[in-house]
């Protein structure tokens, strides 16, 4: 692999980290986050923000074959900022302001703006994340079964 | 047959605002929020997006709302609202093995790998009603643990590395969608499956209970039912890659059943296979249940005439929504449908006198000769 084509797939994997985390961040507190930046740029839509469905998959016996699970709301957005830089949106549920916010990140992470969007956004979102699963995951190895063995009978 | 007539419009406006005023109910009390439905009515909420086939629990809370606790009438406008969402597309299968599990038993292994971790059950509860909750109070914190940090593996794997369960066949085809084309018959196991996520869970509680019953009588052991949250990943085609759109609360059930073997297999074990939006354990094992049973034709097995084995009867009958729909409207007006049957029962009484008349009056002048 060339160095070029490393430097390409690590910046992708970079991207569709930082997009996950902007897609399942609760709304109300990648607001509050944002709202605390120094300063935003303004932007141009290249994609409205729209409501849609995506249709889930699963597989039989969870190895096999794909099948249709049921939709889940998803909403979508594109934008471009004054530089140029292009942003998407897709997030879990309806809120077009989500949607907004997270394109308009995904641009600036693009941008020189990138450290600032690093540590005031993506890294409290990934504290965040991690201490939501971490709660949950908690809870329960607490109801883990410990099993023992009663002796029973005289030898 | 059916005729436009007019003059219901001011009792329909008027029977709106009643039923507003109604599922109201009494103005002293505090008024529902759609959050406290969300988050305290969970497994209703869980109910309407698994059978309204959308998951979005704020819309599943509104329609509960909405329809005052009648959850197919919530499920009708899920299904309702689905259908106006234009389709972004679908995505990647998801992956139950790398599931965050909030719980995980197994039937058939005491000693499995990632342990029995009961999770929030009502299992092991004595089903007395407990009084505390009619006071209001502070729930104390539920004990925490060293958490698990590596995924959890599918108790089937196990059987699969001994070759002693029937593996699933590797394919990436892309499935059979029912809300895009209609169901035809014989129908493929991803179309069955679709449909059963999705069907009513008391019908299919039923039909799997009728296969336990002995209906089509097919033992199955719990091998694993996991619940828990899988990330939804999604290939963005401005992208060209796939990015983690959001996280799904799933229930899975995978049973275990003897398989006596036939002319070209082995015996060994087969499947049946439960997936459903949200907690909801009840249908997974269920849908796994029903799942196993009509895959009858495919194992080789002796059609018995089993309900449960009969797809175009389960698969065609499991749909609330289609079978609340075609139930319900028998009670809107078929005035002239009936005006019709009216006449005809008439017309045939009138015969029916008549003739009784003539034989009467036979009767009557044999008896007097």
């Amino acid at each position: 692999m060339t160095q070029e084509n490393l430097r390409q797939e690590l910046s992708q994997a970079a991207r569709k980290e930082w997009m996950s985390l902007l897609a399942t961040a609760p709304e109300p507190r990648l607001a509050a986050l944002f709202d605390g930046l120094d300063a935003a740029p303004g932007h141009d839509w290249l994609r409205a923000p729209e409501v849609g469905g995506v249709m889930l998959r699963g597989r039989t016996g969870a190895s096999g074959a794909p099948f249709n699970l049921g939709e889940m709301s998803v909403t979508r957005c594109t934008l471009k900022l004054p530089c140029g830089a292009v942003g998407h949106g897709y997030v879990q549920g309806r809120s077009k302001r989500q949607a907004e916010l997270a394109a308009k990140l995904d641009a600036m992470m693009q941008t020189e703006a990138a450290a600032e969007v690093e540590e005031k956004i993506l890294t409290p979102l990934r504290q965040d994340r991690s201490a939501r699963k971490e709660a949950r995951a908690a809870r329960a190895a607490a109801t883990k079964v410990e099993f023992f063995t009663m002796v029973r009978g005289e030898d | 047959m059916y005729v436009a007539v007019k003059g219901g419009e001011r009792a329909i406006d008027n029977a709106h605002a009643w039923l507003a005023e109604e599922r109201r109910g009494d103005p002293s009390v505090a008024e529902l929020s759609l959050a406290q439905i969300r988050e305290q009515l969970k497994l209703a909420v869980n109910r309407v997006m698994a059978e309204g086939s959308l998951y979005d629990p704020d819309l599943a809370a509104l329609a509960i709302k909405q329809s005052r606790g009648d959850l197919i009438e919530a499920i009708f406008l899920i299904r309702a609202y689905r259908t106006t969402l234009p389709r972004f597309g679908c995505s990647l299968p998801v992956e139950t093995g790398e599931m965050a599990c909030d719980r995980r038993i197994s039937a058939t292994f005491k000693d499995v790998p990632g342990g029995q971790v009961l999770g929030p059950t009502f299992d092991y509860t004595h089903r007395l009603l407990d009084f505390k909750l009619a006071a209001e109070g502070e729930t104390p914190e539920a004990p925490r643990a060293a958490p698990r940090q590596e995924p959890t593996p599918h108790v089937t794997s196990f059987l699969g590395s001994e070759d002693l369960i029937q593996p699933e066949p590797a394919s990436e085809a892309t499935p059979r969608d029912i809300t895009r084309a209609p169901m035809a018959f014989p129908a493929d196991r991803s179309t069955r499956l679709q449909s059963l996520t999705r069907g009513d869970e008391g019908f299919i509680l039923g039909m799997a209970y009728s296969t336990q019953r002995g209906y089509a009588r097919n033992h199955a052991f719990v091998g694993e039912l996991r619940i828990g949250t899988v990330p939804v990943e999604m290939e963005i085609p401005e992208l060209g890659f796939a990015i983690e759109i959001g996280e799904v609360e799933l229930t899975e059930c995978e049973t275990v059943n003897q398989f006596k073997g036939s002319k070209v297999e082995p015996p060994q074990f087969t499947r049946g296979y439960g997936l459903v939006f949200g907690q909801s354990e009840r249908k997974a094992i269920a849908m796994a249940l029903v799942d196993r049973a009509l895959r009858w034709k495919e194992l080789g097995e002796d059609n018995l005439g089993a309900a449960a084995q009969d797809e175009e009867f389960v698969l065609s009958h499991c749909d609330n929504i289609q079978a609340t729909g075609f139930l319900e409207h028998i009670k809107l007006p078929h005035y002239v449908d009936f005006q019709a049957e009216l006449e005809l029962v008439r017309k045939l009484r009138a015969e029916a006198e008549a003739a009784r008349a003539v034989t009467d009056a036979e009767q009557a002048q044999e008896a007097a000769e």
